[in-house]
């Protein structure tokens, strides 16, 4: 499997960490407070733990650690492995959660 | 009903073995039955089995897609072990290794139940505690556990690269009871003594629906029509999501590929099950001589039952590391299967929010020493709607709850479990 990174061209898997899917989108306090409010639980369960995980396209946030270091959203078949494209999440205004704690920067 | 035994054996021998006749019968659905089983694996068949044997009960059928076997029973890499930590785990593992240890006799099959030992190498000090710990709970559970040093490894085997500069192996945790099981023969032999406690098994039958009525399962909508049943029982690991979104149904799962490997059959030399400290790689010999090993998950979500060449990569290195005359084998097959990760890697198995829909899934790499237990445990929660003593602690809610069982402690992320 290779993946087109935007700045880097195309590179092998190797230089690559998966950071999980990239939706649904994390549920985050309100700016200035430090935990979610009680009603927000559900959804923080829901978004945390709960998962589509099914076959076809998907979108996943991948890590150029060997490379730019850039994270990248890679559209991705989940049966045939074949890629469609990546992109910068930046550029989505996407701000990305490191998940292995390799990419915390 | 054929009973296998070694007048059975010999009267087909001195009869050139023309009187065997199939294991199981090719059954065709009925339109109704009390307990449907989707997915003719390892589980979902010891679970039609344990319903029929142990709880009783009649008008059973397992529903596959494909052929017995076919799915992760047969991709495994046959290791069975109750080595594990945490007090939800324990009883219910070590359930499953006293029912593979009567197994045989309980199903009239041989399924070659090896228990050869299991050893886990350490690496390090900390390591050497953390393996101190495990083998203290196991003790307290009752499971069995040794302490090896590095002599005692290096006496049990010799080839090992005990002095590796960079991960001298300092010793090992074993469990003798542990081993290994001829895995399609486990597959076989639920599938023939379900089949004459009047099991349907119905091969080549996706199941493409699951019908509801307010808020209750009334049956299953297949590609070899509708099929009624009041509880329906998913036991589809690997696919769990995609048959839980028929009923509408989203699970902490994803789906990823794992490799298994088998070299070329060579004389016997490895007489128990290894596994590497210091990175991922487990090995054993099969009886036919093969080594069969495996190591990492391929590190993203995937669908696909086949592998990724730098995972092959890191095996490889794996097993050098660890035995470096591996370098010296041919490499004959490789293949993958797809496991249920789990948010917190431990399994599934509980009640939906769909009355009469039961799930059984979150498998993991653990799927295969499970099959016995998972089994019963299912059938015991399908037939009696209450949780197996051994099993409560696989609520499918555990996560909202604050419940995980999260062995390895890596948090949500199923990819590192």
């Amino acid at each position: 499997m290779r993946i087109p990174c935007p700045h880097c061209g195309e590179r092998s898997l190797e230089e690559f960490t998966y950071l999980g899917p990239a939706n649904p989108a994390r549920a985050v306090p309100e700016a200035g407070r430090s935990a979610l409010p009680a009603a927000g639980l559900d959804e923080a369960v829901t978004s945390t733990y709960l998962r589509d995980n099914l076959p076809g396209w998907v979108t996943g946030i991948w890590y150029h650690a060997l490379g730019c270091r850039s994270v990248l959203l890679v559209e991705r078949h989940a049966t045939t492995h074949e890629i469609a494209g990546a992109r910068l999440a930046r550029a989505r205004g996407v701000a990305p959660v490191a998940r292995t704690g390799i990419g915390d920067a | 009903m054929q009973r296998y035994s070694i007048v059975s054996l010999v009267r087909e021998a001195l009869r050139g073995h023309v009187g065997w006749r199939p294991a199981w019968r090719q059954a065709e659905p009925k339109p109704e039955y009390d307990y449907v089983v989707v997915g003719g694996g390892g589980h979902g068949l010891a679970t039609a089995y344990y319903l029929a044997s142990r709880y009783g009960k009649a008008r059973i059928a397992v529903v596959e897609k494909g052929l017995i076997g076919s799915g992760n029973v047969g991709r495994n890499t046959t290791i069975v072990r109750s080595n594990y930590l945490l007090p939800g785990n324990i009883p219910f593992y070590e359930l499953s290794m006293k029912l593979w240890e009567g197994l045989e006799a309980d199903l009239n099959y041989n399924a070659m139940v090896s228990q050869r030992g299991v050893l886990n190498l350490y690496h390090s000090d900390a390591q050497r505690d953390a393996y101190i710990r495990r083998g203290n709970a196991m003790l307290m559970h009752g499971v069995d556990a040794t302490l090896l040093d590095a002599d005692a490894v290096r006496r049990k085997l010799p080839f090992l690269d005990i002095d590796n500069a960079r991960f001298p192996i300092k010793g090992g945790l074993l469990q003798r009871r542990g081993g290994t099981v001829r895995h399609d023969a486990v597959a076989w032999g639920y599938a023939r003594a379900a089949d004459q406690r009047g099991v349907d098994i119905i091969e080549r039958c996706e199941v493409t629906g699951i019908r509801r009525e307010a808020g209750r399962v009334t049956g299953i909508e297949t590609a070899r029509g509708f099929i009624a049943a009041r509880n329906v029982g998913l036991a589809c690991a690997g696919n769990s999501s995609r048959v839980a979104a028929l009923a509408d149904l989203r699970l902490p799962i994803e789906s990823y590929a794992l490799q298994a490997f088998v070299s070329e059959a060579l004389k016997p030399f490895i007489d128990c099950v290894v596994t590497f400290g210091a990175g991922h790689f487990y090995i054993s010999q099969s009886d036919k001589g093969g080594l069969v090993f495996g190591g990492d998950l391929d590190t993203y979500n995937s669908y696909a039952q086949r592998g990724n060449l730098p995972v092959i990569e890191d095996v490889a290195e794996c097993g050098m590391a660890l035995m470096p005359r591996l370098g010296r084998v041919r490499l004959l097959r490789h293949w993958g299967g797809i496991m249920d990760m789990t948010m917190d890697g431990s399994p599934i198995i509980d009640r939906t929010p769909v009355e009469g829909l039961w799930l059984n899934a979150g498998w993991c790499y653990g799927g295969f020493k499970a099959t016995p237990a998972s089994g019963l445990v299912f059938a015991h929660l399908m037939a009696t709607a209450a949780p197996h003593e051994a099993a409560r602690a696989y609520r499918l809610d555990r996560f909202a709850t604050g419940h995980a069982i999260d062995e390895k402690g890596m948090g949500p992320h199923p990819q590192l479990h």
